[in-house]
């Protein structure tokens, strides 16, 4: 069930929209700042909110990279794999990547810390390789600051 | 060398606020415009400026303009949008204006929605820029509370109100009738036009939407007049321009030159050349949609009119370098992975047609191709190419892949001779 914190954040949303629909990216995106995902149940509920049926909503969630239907752990690592990253050697920080944490891309550490994606090109190609991980932007990335970098995400 | 749009920027500092904007003449073209200029003196100036859409396509944006319905019994409300999109993979040059200076894109936003008459405004931003996120944000408040924004501005019957919209990713949001479409709460497909925006967009009322760098010229388009912005430019396209260089240079980066600089230049001065031990095969002269360039283009000016002349396309004017030691093979196979992954799925040849270009691509870049990988590469960007789509993505995916197989032809022919990447 949705928290009625959740259900005013959404019913603001749809004030500021001349059809309740057009609220949809921003009910879907309220509802994953709190849940970090959003589950069938989430997405029944935020359907009916919006008088929208859930697979119509489902439909714009399951479009959109960043509206995620299925659980991440607690920080998401978005690792940018377009071409100028490609260029100055993003495989690597890939690889190092996915051995350190082991896991692959979609998958979540077992302690649930972390869920490594790719992503398009994050607009910082000249310094490349780049990557996210939640809302702070890394640069220049070389395999040996990456165990420190992780090391900020608890 | 005069730098309008980013001589207030400096990366080390946080952008100017509202009082500092406005003591280095911030807002002076609202008023110029506001109090002196008719809305459609305001178009016939940006259309004699020469002003063309730095989103890619490089329309004349007065032009573009001048197809909005105006008068009293238009439908309302109006809508401007400022597309922040920028997801076009090697493209980082509107993150500096969005970061660097929110009021610039603010006051260009506003001389745009008088020139239509818009009642609302959006910006229309990727969800990964966060900090332009966050200037952006304030930014308006400061125009609000300062009286730039809202009722009756200036005292004027003019009334704005503006919003930032982020988006949740999806390269197809930076296409203008998609973008429309994502706004309105929908997927990103793009619509059918006509009716074009200008006429028929957001919610069926009359929109424009631009692009950010070409909304940042207009107060200086305003503050100095057309034959000034012409000025500033080498060529005979106007302006000044914001390049960009990434890939194995000594300086990637980007920078605001006047429009028409070489790519010579712009590699070997600006971005310091290659790097020690590489050197240049070819480049994508505005990101990942346009059409490979090499050698012996290197002096070829970096406008419109003289990249289309040399077969490519400017776009965003923000180039990814091929060096000598990247493969072309896996260079354009990256590209492609990511039109394929990208491509909203609505026409059947851009769905189906690119994931097989993938494939193709990646069995020949593992020594797995065959001599028949070549017609199939070449008959699609034929049948992806213009004309054959619903949008322009997929025509946009096959313009670096049928320069590649022009230009680095032997290159894909020996992979496939040899079983193998010769760069492995
Ligand atoms: C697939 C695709 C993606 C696009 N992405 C962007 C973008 O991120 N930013 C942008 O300004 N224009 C983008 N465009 C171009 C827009 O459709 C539109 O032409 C542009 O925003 C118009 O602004 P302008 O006239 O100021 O250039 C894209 C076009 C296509 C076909
Ligand atoms: S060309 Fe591709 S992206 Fe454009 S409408 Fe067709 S499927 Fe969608
Ligand atoms: S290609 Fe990685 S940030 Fe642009």
């Amino acid at each position: 069930m949705l928290t009625t914190e959740e259900i005013a954040q959404i019913e603001h949303e749809i004030s500021l929209v001349p059809q309740k629909k057009a609220a949809c990216i921003e009910a879907l995106k309220v509802v994953q700042q709190h849940r970090g995902w959003v589950s069938d149940e989430d997405l029944k509920d935020t359907a009916s909110m919006l008088g929208m049926s859930p697979e119509e909503l489902d439909s714009v969630a399951t479009f959109y990279n960043l509206i995620f239907r299925q659980p991440v752990g607690r920080h998401v690592i978005l690792l940018c794999d377009s071409i100028s990253c490609w260029v100055m050697g993003y495989e690597q920080i890939r690889d190092h990547l996915m051995q350190k944490l082991q896991i692959k891309y979609g998958e979540t550490t077992p302690d649930g810390r972390f869920t490594l994606l790719p992503n398009v090109c994050l607009g910082t190609c000249d310094r490349a390789p780049a990557l996210m991980i939640d809302d702070h932007l890394y640069e220049n990335v070389t395999i040996e600051e990456l165990d420190g970098i992780l090391h900020h995400h608890r | 060398m005069e730098r309008p749009l980013t001589k207030h920027i400096h990366p080390d500092r946080e952008p100017l606020s509202l009082q500092e904007y406005e003591r280095v003449g911030g807002y002076q073209a609202v008023r110029k415009a506001l109090l002196e200029l008719t809305p459609e003196a305001v178009v016939t100036l940006v259309k004699d400026s020469n002003l063309r859409g730095r989103g890619g396509a490089g329309f004349n944006t007065g032009l573009k303009w001048s197809f909005v319905p105006m008068g009293p019994d238009v439908p309302r409300p109006k809508y401007l949008v400022a597309n922040a999109d920028e997801m076009e993979p090697g493209t980082f040059k509107d993150r500096m204006l969005l970061e660097g200076n929110p009021h610039q894109l603010i006051e260009g936003m506003i001389l745009a929605s008088y020139a239509i008459g818009a009642d609302i405004s959006y910006v229309f931003l990727r969800w990964a820029y966060k900090k332009a996120a966050h200037g952006i944000i304030k930014a308006i408040q400061e125009a609000y509370a300062a009286g730039y924004l809202g009722q009756n501005i200036l005292g004027t019957e003019f009334s704005l109100e503006m919003h930032l919209h982020t988006g949740v990713g999806r390269y197809m949001c930076g296409e203008e009738t998609a973008l429309l479409n994502a706004l309105e709460g929908k997927r990103a497909m793009p619509r059918a036009k006509p009716p074009f925006p200008q006429v028929s967009g957001l919610y069926g009322k009359p929109t424009i939407v631009n692009n950010v760098e070409t909304l940042c010229c207009l107060p200086h388009i305003v503050n100095h007049g057309a034959e000034w912005f012409k000025g500033l430019s080498r060529t005979q396209d106007a302006g000044t321009k914001i390049y960009g260089v990434s890939g194995k240079v000594k300086r990637p980066g980007a920078w605001e030159l006047p429009m028409g600089v070489t790519i010579r230049e712009l590699v070997e001065e600006y971005a310091g050349g290659m790097l020690d031990g590489y050197k240049f095969k070819g480049a994508l002269p505005g990101g990942a949609s346009t059409d490979f360039l090499v050698e012996q283009h290197l002096d070829t000016p970096m406008d419109y009119t003289s990249i289309a002349a040399a077969g490519s396309r400017m776009g965003t004017g923000t180039m990814i370098i091929l060096d000598d030691q990247t493969c072309p093979v896996g260079f354009v196979h990256n590209l492609q992975h990511f039109f394929a992954q990208e491509s909203c799925g609505f026409c059947t040849p851009c769905r189906e047609g690119l994931p097989w270009v993938e494939k193709v691509l990646l069995s020949i870049d593992r020594g797995e191709g065959r001599p028949e990988d070549m017609n199939i590469l070449d008959f699609h960007t034929k049948y992806l190419g213009p004309g054959n789509t619903f949008c322009a993505l997929a025509p946009g995916a096959m313009e670096p892949l049928q320069s590649a197989l022009k230009y680095f032809r032997e290159d894909f022919e020996r992979h496939i001779h040899d079983h193998q990447c010769p760069w492995k």
